[in-house]
């Protein structure tokens, strides 16, 4: 449904977007993950014709994005970073609004409204001014906009930024249940999020692609954190110094909390420590109460996947 | 054209839900029924010439906050990507957003006819040079809002594009009295670029056939750049 090729786009002096190419399928979700400042909303605003590309070509549902941008425009659904709204209409008649704008016949249009205000949840807020809405509200409105014309495909820029915890697993479940039956492509820069909603992911760095596969797959590429968490109860110096004589660890740091101690444990290489800590606590009888693996953070995904092509590339030459 | 009615409806609903179509009305009114008055009371006369030459100096102050918000409120509110993501072209924009306030303007000036009234009851006007000057005040309106308007969709501050709207306008407005300190090509060109010759004919009962294409093309072009500067995000 979406096909970019080689697209760059080039500010004063900088590659925002630098010759990235990928294809997104019909009904399938994606998700652009990057830092700030990696190029995925550059990318979203070439998309739905916003701003066109310096290099390269997109088509989206078939159209090209520079010369047939009123036909893409009408296939897409697009929620923009900070969702803005008119802040002086009511919910309802910014809704009508919109459907206008996207041609919505107009027998039509109360019924679509009905279905998106229920959808997002937003039906109690329905005459309530935009303006005095909270941010969650808001996000839902732009969500319901996005989604009012049915349109194949949506792009939505940082869905759940903003959100109280209660209102990302809302949002998510709407964007999950959406994936079934429309593409998606979405950015964020939360980590599990991506895991959870999409089928494949795009992870994307100063304006290159640096890594695209489903989250399994990625997931198993990425080595694991060595790092351990554990919580012991007992005499804090003691633990620390058996604990170091392991020699698969590299550094011990602890610090006592009400009634036990808590290690953080940083291990030597690659391998998993998580035995030869737990054979060191049975042979010295230490009241083991917790142990987990840190999980893995976006930083050290973008440092691995960063360090694992030049290692490539210095390899190759 | 439904996108340009559609966009329309949103600004002047707009106008009237924010206190700016409220301010601009009355401070108008206000001003205009002052210089009414005092003109009538000086000359004596049963015309509306003395007034509307000074109410439209309230006009030239007034029209570029009608039209200040119209881009750069969009630009900075960060709707403008909503809005040219929707199938809508530039210059459905431009014109929905045109059409509102040159109606704004209308609004505003249309409660003026109660001192034609005045004039009837208490004299004998005659009705030519007044139909004419209304004539006249609507296509001056359409020249200060598109210069409003372009001036608007160049910054997303409206203090700046009203300030800029007014100072425009009244250069605009005195460039035509420089012609009388010369002769040539020069000054005739600055005599047909001012806006006040041509609306001085209006005044007098004649609707020129010149001054309406004045008024017109220079509308015209200044809402084609507007829709090319509008468009110029996309090549900036």
């Amino acid at each position: 449904m979406i096909n970019v090729k080689n697209l760059t786009k080039r500010y004063v002096n900088i590659n925002a977007v630098d010759n990235i190419t990928f294809n997104v399928e019909e009904n399938e979700t994606v998700g652009l993950l990057g830092p700030n400042g990696a190029g995925k909303t550059t990318t979203m605003r070439i998309l739905t014709c916003f701003m066109p590309a310096t290099a390269g070509t997109a088509t989206v549902a078939g159209f090209d994005v520079f010369t047939d941008s009123l036909n893409v425009r009408q296939q897409i659904g697009y929620l923009p970073e900070n969702v803005p709204l008119y802040l002086d209409m009511r919910v309802n008649e910014y809704l009508m609004f919109r459907a206008k704008l996207k041609n919505i016949p107009r027998r039509e249009r109360r019924k679509k409204i009905d279905y998106c205000l229920d959808l997002t949840g937003i039906r109690d807020v329905q005459n309530q001014i935009t303006g005095t809405l909270s941010k969650g509200y808001k996000q839902r409105v732009g969500l319901a906009d996005t989604l009012i014309h049915d349109p194949k495909i949506l792009i939505l820029d940082e869905p759940t930024i903003g959100l109280d915890p209660n209102q990302i697993m809302q949002i998510r479940q709407v964007i999950r249940g959406l994936g079934e039956k429309h593409t998606v492509l979405l950015s964020t820069h939360i980590l599990p999020e991506v895991e959870m909603i999409c089928d494949r992911i795009m992870i994307i760095d100063k304006g290159k692609i640096v890594a695209m596969d489903t989250p399994a797959n990625l997931m198993k590429q990425l080595k694991s954190s060595s790092n351990v968490i554990l919580e012991i109860k007992g005499d804090g110096g003691k633990i620390k110094s058996s604990l170091s004589g392991i020699d698969s660890v590299r550094s011990v740091t602890w610090k006592e909390k009400e009634d036990a101690n808590e290690f953080y444990v940083e291990g030597s290489g690659e391998d998993d420590i998580r035995e030869d800590i737990f054979n060191c606590i049975v042979k010295e009888n230490y009241i083991l109460r917790e142990m987990k693996r840190q999980p893995i953070t976006l930083e050290e995904v973008f440092h691995q996947i960063t360090t694992k092509e030049t290692e490539e590339v210095s390899g190759n030459a | 054209m439904r996108n340009v009615s559609t966009i329309y409806q949103r600004e002047i609903k707009s106008y009237f839900y924010s206190p700016i179509a409220y301010v601009v009305i009355s401070v108008f009114l206000i001003a205009s029924g002052f210089f009414f008055a005092g003109n009538l009371q000086f000359w004596q006369e049963a015309s509306l010439k003395g007034s509307l030459d000074s109410i439209q100096f309230f006009l030239l102050l007034l029209t570029p906050v009608i039209t200040m918000k119209l881009f750069a409120d969009e630009t900075k509110s960060g709707t403008i990507e909503t809005l040219m993501t929707s199938p809508v072209t530039d210059f459905d924009v431009v014109f929905g957003k045109f059409l509102a306030a040159l109606s704004l303007y209308v609004v505003m000036i249309l409660p003026t006819w109660i001192y034609v009234i005045f004039l009837t009851i208490f004299g004998n006007p005659d009705f030519g040079p007044i139909f004419s000057s209304y004539i006249g005040l609507v296509l001056m309106g359409s020249l200060f809002v598109s210069v409003g308007l372009l001036i608007s969709s160049f910054t997303k501050n409206q203090v700046v594009a009203a300030v800029i709207g007014i100072v425009s306008l009244i250069i605009l407005w005195v460039i035509g009295f420089l012609s009388s300190y010369g002769d040539g090509w020069f000054y005739e060109t600055l005599r047909y670029a001012g806006t006040f010759d041509h609306w001085e004919s209006f005044t007098k009962g004649i609707v020129d056939t010149r001054d309406v294409i004045y008024y017109l093309s220079f509308t015209a072009l200044l809402l084609f750049i507007t829709v090319r500067n509008v468009e110029s995000r996309k090549w900036r």
